[in-house]
């Protein structure tokens, strides 16, 4: 060896336990779907099947919401909320517990690398349980009237980015606040929840608190649309948040709708240079950019546009691409061919429009989705890929040349959940972040997150918070 | 030439380097520590790590018997197993250089220099007519390589130009005859951003290497220091198109202390800078576990201690 090559490290997968085929835990007990109906899920790093999933039709859909309601009536909602409180700090247990389980299962099932599921996924969703566990019992210390009240049954719908973690934003305030669920994962990533339904019967969580339910599209509008729900959340792409928001209007449902984005990452010339390179770095690669408030838009200041290129170019050459299982990978899959297909297709609307594109020489595995880290200098406003979401590990390079300019160009989109703030001044950070019409801003970091932090968007990024004492709000009919 | 000397054009000079923000070196450091190093990659990085090691002893009580021994556990590090690399250098104090230097050719350690610590060393509080002769001194005794303390107090106290006139009259008398590496003692420096300020004013006085500390203050060669001074070379060579070496020291103790700072070496400064001649470790009793890793490595268990030398 002349260089020094990394030799694969590769997380062992013996500790998780796939089985054959999962149908929907309803009421406390995995039962097999109504429908009769099964579709794979796949591991998008191989392209083998891991495993089958049960495809929810109406009649399950309505098992569900009415084992929901009946955990709700009978138990949820008549147990002391300090007894609420001490089902979720076990179930935090479990899930540090067995964190190395999920952490593999959500490398496996989403193409992560190993180091982000081990690293940020599995440990956040656990703070997301710890930190709401302690709110069950002090929810009228919330800013929420002296005695808040649950809506009762709440149906949750999550994407695939971030899978156990999304369940945790979404499952943990819910409980706490005294709701009960019914969840439905990603179809293409729907194994951690159905490990969690594991972790809610060895934390003998009563059975219907938490129902799972598998399938598509058409699985969560039949749960969105149901008329026992009582109150919708909802993580995943402005279009599906729209048709939500257009199917509950003029029902009793409320909502809270965490959709897409398309982040500035605002670099000034008096920035520390080589940290906000590993920003925009963190900021556009993390999880293969597929995070809803990834820094996909850089804006640098033209002063040192080619200073920041350059160095930025070094460092991406330096990502490593590759098996996600593998501790050493920066990079992973893409989680399906269709997300891999409209990546390609933004990116070649990004050629035809006239920027130019950039790719990190890495080899690319034969099987599997995979797109190497890409970045396109000369973008405009007008340009697809600087308005449009790619979800992907594509980064859109735009100049400024004043703070005002940097602003205006920042806020144009349509867009409003994050952004990020690059300089050593204070006062141009405090400056900046008060014109910034965006829900979650990060001065000299990125893509940080912390369960006390609320999180969510302006704009066409969403209505309502997560995490914090204003995620509880989002579960709690204030009665003043 | 980027400055010309001046108090005046060094102070201008550093203000145009770009901050340290701290978090975020630390950030980047941790990242890069969870690298997990295995089997074929872990062999080599063994062998590359010994052939760095600057075998120090810099004590009070140090006397001609025990640098005599460190000198042969430098040329032959395991008495047991020839296909063990020599170390980078022997490192000790001015007066042990001319012991050290007849031991090591008597033993057949010709091409292993010495080091010697030198400018006053570790405090570097004398005049600079003392460093100036401690350092002629190391280097007619036969010293090949002299690592010098930076003023640190001038530095604080922002006389800039105070310390690079020192770094350049002893990398005079270095010349031809010595490698000069620079001890920023980065923890007096205490800031990331003294430390990149502090590094390019070694570079630019003319140091062939940058290193951390003494050894003799806490904290030393911690993973954001070397980080920052790795940050520092890679873009001082874009510059000037001249590598400088980095010399972390103090507090590295194990092999898996040296394999991180291997990563840190090949993924900031990159892979040209993974060779004993531009990055090398300080260090005493690291060698001694990179002797027990590397047995593990090739027998599938470890030793006793016992099996290896204590010198």
């Amino acid at each position: 060896m002349s260089a020094f090559e990394y030799a694969p490290a590769l997380e062992s997968t013996a500790i998780v336990d796939i089985k054959e085929r999962y149908g929907h835990f309803v009421n406390g007990k995995f039962q097999a779907p109504k429908s009769g109906k099964y579709f794979p899920t796949i591991n998008p790093a191989t392209e083998k099947v891991l495993s089958n999933v049960a495809l929810g039709n109406a009649s399950d859909v309505d098992l569900a919401v009415a084992a929901a309601r009946n955990a709700y009536v009978k138990v949820w909602s008549k147990m002391p909320a300090a007894e609420r409180g001490k089902y979720l700090f076990r179930i935090a247990r479990i899930l540090q517990e067995r964190a190395r389980e999920f952490a593999v299962l959500e490398t496996l099932d989403n193409g992560k690398p190993i180091r982000e599921s081990r690293d940020t996924d599995i440990p956040l969703a656990a703070a997301h349980f710890f930190y709401h566990a302690g709110w069950a019992d002090k929810l009228e210390h919330s800013g929420n009237g002296a005695s808040p009240k649950p809506y009762g049954v709440v149906a949750q719908i999550i994407p695939w980015n971030f899978p156990l973690l999304m369940l945790a934003w979404k499952v943990a305030p819910a409980l706490a606040t005294g709701n009960t669920v019914v969840l439905k994962p990603a179809e293409t990533t729907p194994l951690t929840a159905l490990l969690f339904a594991d972790v809610c019967r060895q934390a003998e969580l009563p059975a219907g608190v938490v129902n799972i339910i598998t399938g598509a599209g058409e699985t969560g509008a039949l749960l969105v649309n149901h008329p026992g729900i009582d109150k919708v959340a909802f993580t995943g792409s402005t279009e599906v948040g729209k048709l939500i928001a257009t199917s509950i209007a003029g029902t009793k449902k409320v909502a809270t709708l965490e959709l897409g984005g398309k982040a500035a990452n605002i670099i000034y010339d008096d920035a520390a240079i080589d940290q906000a390179v590993e920003g925009i770095v963190n900021g556009i690669f993390f999880n293969q950019g597929h995070v809803c408030c990834a820094g996909s838009r850089l804006l640098v200041q033209e002063s040192v546009h080619d200073e920041v290129l350059e160095k930025l170019k070094v460092r991406m050459a330096n990502i490593r691409l590759g098996n996600p299982l593998d501790k050493n990978t920066d990079i992973g899959a893409i989680n399906s061919a269709a997300q891999l297909a409209k990546i390609k297709e933004l990116t070649s609307a990004g050629d035809q429009q006239g920027a130019e594109r950039w790719s990190a020489p890495c080899e690319i595995p034969e099987a599997g989705f995979w797109f190497a880290p890409t970045v396109f200098t000369g973008v405009s406003q007008t340009h697809r890929i600087a308005r449009e979401e790619i979800f992907g590990p594509v980064l859109s390079v735009l100049t400024f040349r004043t703070p005002q300019e940097a602003i205006e160009k920042a806020n144009n989109t349509p867009y409003g959940l994050s952004a990020g703030i690059w300089t050593e001044k204070g006062s141009k950070i405090l400056w900046t972040a008060s014109k910034l019409r965006a829900g979650v801003i990060w001065a000299n970091t990125f893509n940080k997150f912390d369960p006390a932090s609320p999180f969510g968007g302006y704009k066409e990024s969403g209505w309502g918070r997560e995490g914090g004492r204003h995620g509880l709000s989002a579960y709690l009919k204030a009665i003043k | 030439m980027i400055i010309d000397g001046s108090e005046s054009s060094l102070k201008s000079f550093l203000r145009t380097l770009p901050a340290v923000d701290e978090v975020g070196a630390h950030a980047r450091a941790a990242t890069l520590a969870t690298r997990s190093i295995k089997t074929s990659s872990k062999s080599w990085a063994i062998d590359m790590a010994i052939r760095m090691v600057d075998l120090t002893t810099l004590e009070g009580a140090d006397t001609p018997g025990k640098v005599r021994a460190i000198c042969a556990k430098a040329v032959r590090p395991d008495a047991t197993d020839p296909t063990v690399p020599h170390v980078g250098a022997v490192c000790v104090y001015n007066d042990m250089v001319g012991v050290a230097r007849s031991a090591l050719d008597h033993i057949g350690g010709r091409d292993i220099p010495v080091a010697a610590v030198s400018t006053a060393f570790p405090s570097g509080r004398a005049s600079l007519a003392v460093k100036l002769q401690d350092t002629t001194d190391a280097i007619a005794l036969g010293a090949a390589e002299i690592d010098m303390v930076i003023d640190r107090g001038a530095f604080l106290s922002g006389r800039y130009g105070e310390v690079f006139d020192e770094i350049v009259q002893i990398k005079a008398l270095c010349a031809d005859k010595a490698h000069l590496k620079v001890i920023l003692e980065t923890g007096e420096l205490v800031t990331l951003d003294n430390v990149r300020k502090a590094s390019y004013l070694a570079m630019l006085a003319g140091a062939d290497f940058i290193k951390t500390s003494t050894g003799k203050v806490s904290p030393a060669a911690t993973a954001p220091v070397v980080l920052v001074m790795l940050e520092a070379v890679r873009d001082f060579y874009s510059m000037t198109q001249n590598r400088i070496g980095v010399k972390p020291a103090g507090g590295i103790r194990t092999t898996k202390d040296a394999i991180k700072q291997l990563v840190l070496v090949n993924e900031i400064a990159g892979p040209e800078w993974l060779d004993p001649s531009l990055f090398r470790i300080g260090a005493s009793a690291l060698l001694n576990d990179l002797l027990m890793q590397r047995m593990k490595m090739r027998d599938g268990f470890y030793a006793s201690p016992s099996y290896v030398t204590l010198d």
